[in-house]
């Protein structure tokens, strides 16, 4: 029984990843093609960007069960040290080379903020923890907005370094694969199960032996990295980037996602980045009440998931049991067999 | 000597708003434990409420600034109702992200219904300056000032002699054998949450009384330092918020005017994580063990 | 501790060249617990105090008294989860001073939580992974590539939680989620994610509260099987004295947070303090109903 599961499991993380491998083949044909609008092509990286970011924080809220109010904080920090070692060597590598680095850089000076924060982090959880995050994410815009060589809060200049979607395509898609294949791994790893663990019960998991203080390192140092990379991919795609834009609004976007998509759920939350990114673009009325609707689908999910009936769909906050609770058919074994 | 003086006078004025703000977070993380992340945003309702009830249906000062109380009240135990009461039993992340979700709502309403410009606030008070030698401090200010110290000296009276303060500190202190008690959480809870708004709304007229300009995102920074100055005196302790307020208040305007102030917030901000990490027990808390 | 103490007449437990008692095989091998003048003190007051003990190598030991005495306490104190204000333990001849909960585990004390802790919203089975998360040889790389060995640990593990399971019968059970078993399969969960981590001590708090007298004579047995299986010593808390005086070894009683007894269940049963302090209450409310 438990070997189907576990085939099982493989089964659906593989098809997650088939389903994303053909969304991006298919939407490469029509880029390369010349047949995406203008509108659609636009859009790709970004969408590219904020399913790494909510995939990433998902490893912090989901499987630590950590509230981070300050992502966009490391993808800030990530975008402005990628892009800075991307213009510097602009003159002398191709793209092809210089994008992949200067990404790396990026997320690895992100992660180097995120052990900086994570540091505190480990003495402190719940709310205390969500505030520090907040916290530092402000820091750190205040930082680069006073910085000289950033661009200050006129921003940075990365005209540049520039490049249309169908140039960075292959590099977004390839960032996305990592991320996912990475976090789906790691989730079903000695690590994943250690980080679930404190997230379930932190005192049980330091009595059977988990050093809760590095995994909480582990955790908020990865999904910075991610969020670095994603960061200084997403700076490629326009000609300035103002610090401001990083802000903790930004933050709560990308956590708006990963509790629309499930906490946990991989799969929830790369439907749910490419929904929400998309939605304002095809409802342009839409677009002024874009995070009206965000902050009252934030307390409708929490709600939903605290009332009885909902409960019964095993209490997970995910979109397919929205969708199961709103057409009232109760299926358990879908649900749980879910992830 | 006299620039001291008068920094250490705007950093009181400062810091008693902070107070005010904190003591409504002090006083639902004792009673509901959870961070009413949407706290901060009231002080904005609150503002908005006094610049229509005053411009667009021209009621005088004091009318206004009770109308902001009332409004203040009401959408503050509204709040507890609707979003955070169902979920008394859901983990506290839940708890968290909705009250985040409340905040947004909040902001996003304002946003919608008065735009994103900012917004000047009516003169309610007109109190002419005090000259004491070179130093000058303003009407408002000494209003601040004033209203606070009656404020916490009321509370502290009313949550140490009076019945009903009696009720609240026995919830916080343990929910269950208050109930046993014949106390209800419920109505405790609400009560909590009543009175926390009242005071964001003395603290939104002074705060737009002092800088004047409103926009929707005005209580959100308030609202994270005053939380910050409310662990900083020991979550939780109706004293502690206090003196956490004002220490805070000081700590802002004097970086503002001796250090910097494009860095003051990166300041503000390392200041409340600092204290979040050395001293989550904050100066006048107590030390809670977990229980296991 | 100037003289070796005597051995008492007909008493299975031998004295130590400390001068503690422990079962008669267990006297030649290190002890596997051993505390020295243990106390904390909570604001002024003080939980415990002055709490010597030695448990031998295989011993089964109680930890008894009165609500409030305060045997958690020593629990917490043993895992480090709360840091003694005074005294020494010393974990198979190595002080456990100065580390965390999760050093202390791995140098050999496992325990169980009176108020059930699983990890609920993970299957049986990885509760007990969690459990073995120390054993498994499976580095970083490993587990974000599922390569270099990947495969070969996570195999090896769920076997050896399969085969843990087994031991309480809950491996029909594996793949459901914790928090939704019943309330005596959480006990067990709990003890055999406690021996997933290789002690050489468990400490169990209250592992028959709210078990029917068949289940606690079960639990007595398996108790009993673990102690033989993996030659460990299980210390535990209990209320039921059919079950601590049926299985215990040495036993030690608490009251005040002192030591007010120590001795084999015979000597607690005949030892007056006890009975004023524990039994006697419990035995005068017996005799007036």
């Amino acid at each position: 029984m438990s070997k189907l599961r576990i085939r099982n499991l493989l089964n659906k993380n593989g098809l997650t990843l088939a389903a994303l491998v053909i969304a991006y083949a298919v939407v490469g044909i029509l880029v390369y093609t010349n047949h995406a609008s203008r509108q659609m092509s636009n859009m790709l990286i970004s969408i590219s960007a904020y399913i790494v970011m909510a995939v990433s924080l998902n490893l912090v809220v989901g499987l630590l069960g950590e509230l981070s109010l300050g992502h966009a904080g490391f993808m800030s920090v990530g975008l402005f040290s990628g892009c800075l070692l991307s213009i510097a060597l602009s003159g002398g590598l191709p793209l092809a080379l210089r994008l992949p680095l200067s990404m790396l850089v990026g997320g690895l000076v992100a992660a180097v903020f995120g052990f900086i924060i994570g540091l505190p982090a480990l003495r402190l959880k719940g709310d205390y923890l969500a505030i520090v995050t907040l916290a530092c994410g402000e820091i750190i815009k205040n930082l680069i907005t006073n910085l000289k060589f950033t661009g200050g809060a006129l921003g940075l200049n990365t005209g540049s370094i520039y490049s249309n979607t169908k140039d960075l395509l292959p590099f977004a898609f390839v960032l996305v694969l990592i991320t996912v294949i990475v976090m789906m791994n790691l989730k079903s790893s000695r690590y994943g199960r250690a980080i679930m663990a404190i997230r379930d019960n932190r005192i049980a998991a330091e009595s059977t032996g988990i050093n809760v203080t590095y995994f909480k390192l582990i955790v908020f140092m990865i999904a910075a990295f991610f969020a670095g990379a994603a960061g200084c991919l997403y700076g490629h795609s326009f000609a300035n980037v103002k610090p401001a834009t990083f802000d903790y609004n930004m933050s709560i976007e990308i956590l708006v996602i990963v509790v629309l998509g499930g906490m946990g759920s991989v799969r929830g939350s790369i439907i749910a980045a490419i929904l929400l990114q998309m939605l304002p673009e095809v409802l342009r009325d839409f677009s002024d009440f874009r995070m009206l609707a965000y902050s009252v689908l934030l307390i409708a999910i929490m709600l939903l998931n605290a009332s009885p009936r909902f409960a019964e769909l095993k209490g997970r906050i995910s979109l397919p049991n929205l969708f199961r609770f709103l057409t009232r058919k109760p299926s358990r074994k879908e649900a749980s067999a879910d992830e | 000597m006299t620039h001291f003086i008068q920094t250490l006078i705007s950093s009181l004025s400062l810091g008693s708003i902070y107070a005010l703000i904190a003591l409504g977070y002090t006083m639902v993380y004792g009673i509901a434990k959870m961070l009413n992340f949407a706290h901060g945003d009231i002080i904005m309702v609150g503002a908005y409420t006094v610049i229509v009830a005053a411009f667009q249906l021209g009621m005088p000062p004091l009318v206004a600034a009770l109308m902001s109380i009332v409004v203040c009240v009401l959408l503050g135990v509204l709040i507890e109702r609707l979003a955070y009461k169902p979920l008394r039993q859901a983990p506290p992340l839940s708890v968290l992200i909705t009250a985040i979700g409340v905040s947004y709502l909040l902001q996003n309403l304002a946003l919608l219904l008065f735009g994103s410009e900012q917004k000047a606030f009516p003169t309610l008070i007109t109190l002419p300056e005090l000259h004491l030698g070179a130093v000058v401090i303003d009407g408002i200010t000494l209003v601040t000032l004033a209203a606070t110290a009656v404020i916490m000296v009321g509370l502290t009276l009313f949550i140490n002699k009076t019945r009903v303060g009696k009720a609240l500190r026995a919830v916080s202190e343990d929910k269950e054998a208050a109930e046993l008690m014949g106390i209800s959480t419920n109505k405790t809870i609400t009560l909590t949450f009543a009175i926390g708004s009242a005071l964001a709304a003395v603290a939104s007229i002074f705060y737009g009384a002092t800088y004047i300009y409103i926009k929707p995102t005005t209580g959100a920074m308030p609202g994270i330092k005053a939380f910050t100055a409310a662990v900083f005196g020991g979550i939780g302790s109706i004293p502690g918020a206090m003196l956490g307020g004002i220490l805070l208040g000081m700590i802002e305007q004097f970086s503002k005017t001796y250090i910097s102030t494009l860095w003051s917030d990166a300041i503000v901000f390392g200041v409340l994580v600092l204290i979040l990490v050395v001293k989550p027990t904050g100066l006048l808390g107590r030390q809670i063990k977990e229980k296991v | 501790m100037s003289s070796p103490k005597p051995r008492i007449p007909d008493s299975p437990l031998v004295p130590y060249p400390s001068g503690a008692y422990v079962p008669e095989r267990d006297v030649k091998e290190i002890p596997v617990l051993e505390t020295h003048h243990l106390g904390i003190d909570f604001g002024g007051l003080t939980a415990v105090d002055d709490f010597s003990l030695t448990i031998g190598k295989t011993e089964i030991a109680g930890l008894i008294g009165p609500n409030g005495a305060g045997k958690t306490t020593v629990f917490n104190l043993l895992t480090n989860v709360y840091t003694p204000t005074r005294g020494s333990i010393m974990i198979n001849g190595f002080s456990s001073a100065g580390k965390t909960t999760a050093q202390v585990n791995k140098m050999g004390i496992a325990r169980t939580f009176q108020n059930i802790r699983l990890f609920s919203n993970m299957s049986v089975l990885d509760n007990v992974r969690v459990g073995l998360h120390n054993a498994t040889k499976e580095n970083l790389v490993a587990a974000i590539t599922h390569g270099f060995g990947y495969r070969k640990a996570e195999r090896q593990s769920k076997q050896a939680a399969l085969d843990l399971l087994n031991i309480f019968a809950l491996e029909q059970l594996a793949d459901v989620p914790a928090g939704s078993l019943p309330y005596g399969a959480q006990r067990r969960l709990e003890i055999v994610r406690a021996l997933a981590t290789q002690p050489k001590i468990l400490l169990l708090d209250e592992p028959a509260a709210g078990m029917n007298p068949s289940e606690t004579q079960e639990l007595m047995e398996n108790i009993r099987k673990i102690r033989d299986t993996f030659g460990i010593a299980i210390m535990l808390i209990e209320h039921d004295m059919n079950l601590v005086m049926g299985i215990c070894e040495g036993i030690c009683v608490l009251d005040y947070g002192k030591i007010i007894a120590k001795g084999t269940p015979e000597d607690i049963k005949s030892n007056p303090t006890v009975i004023e302090a524990y039994l006697g209450r419990k035995g005068a409310k017996k005799d007036d109903a």
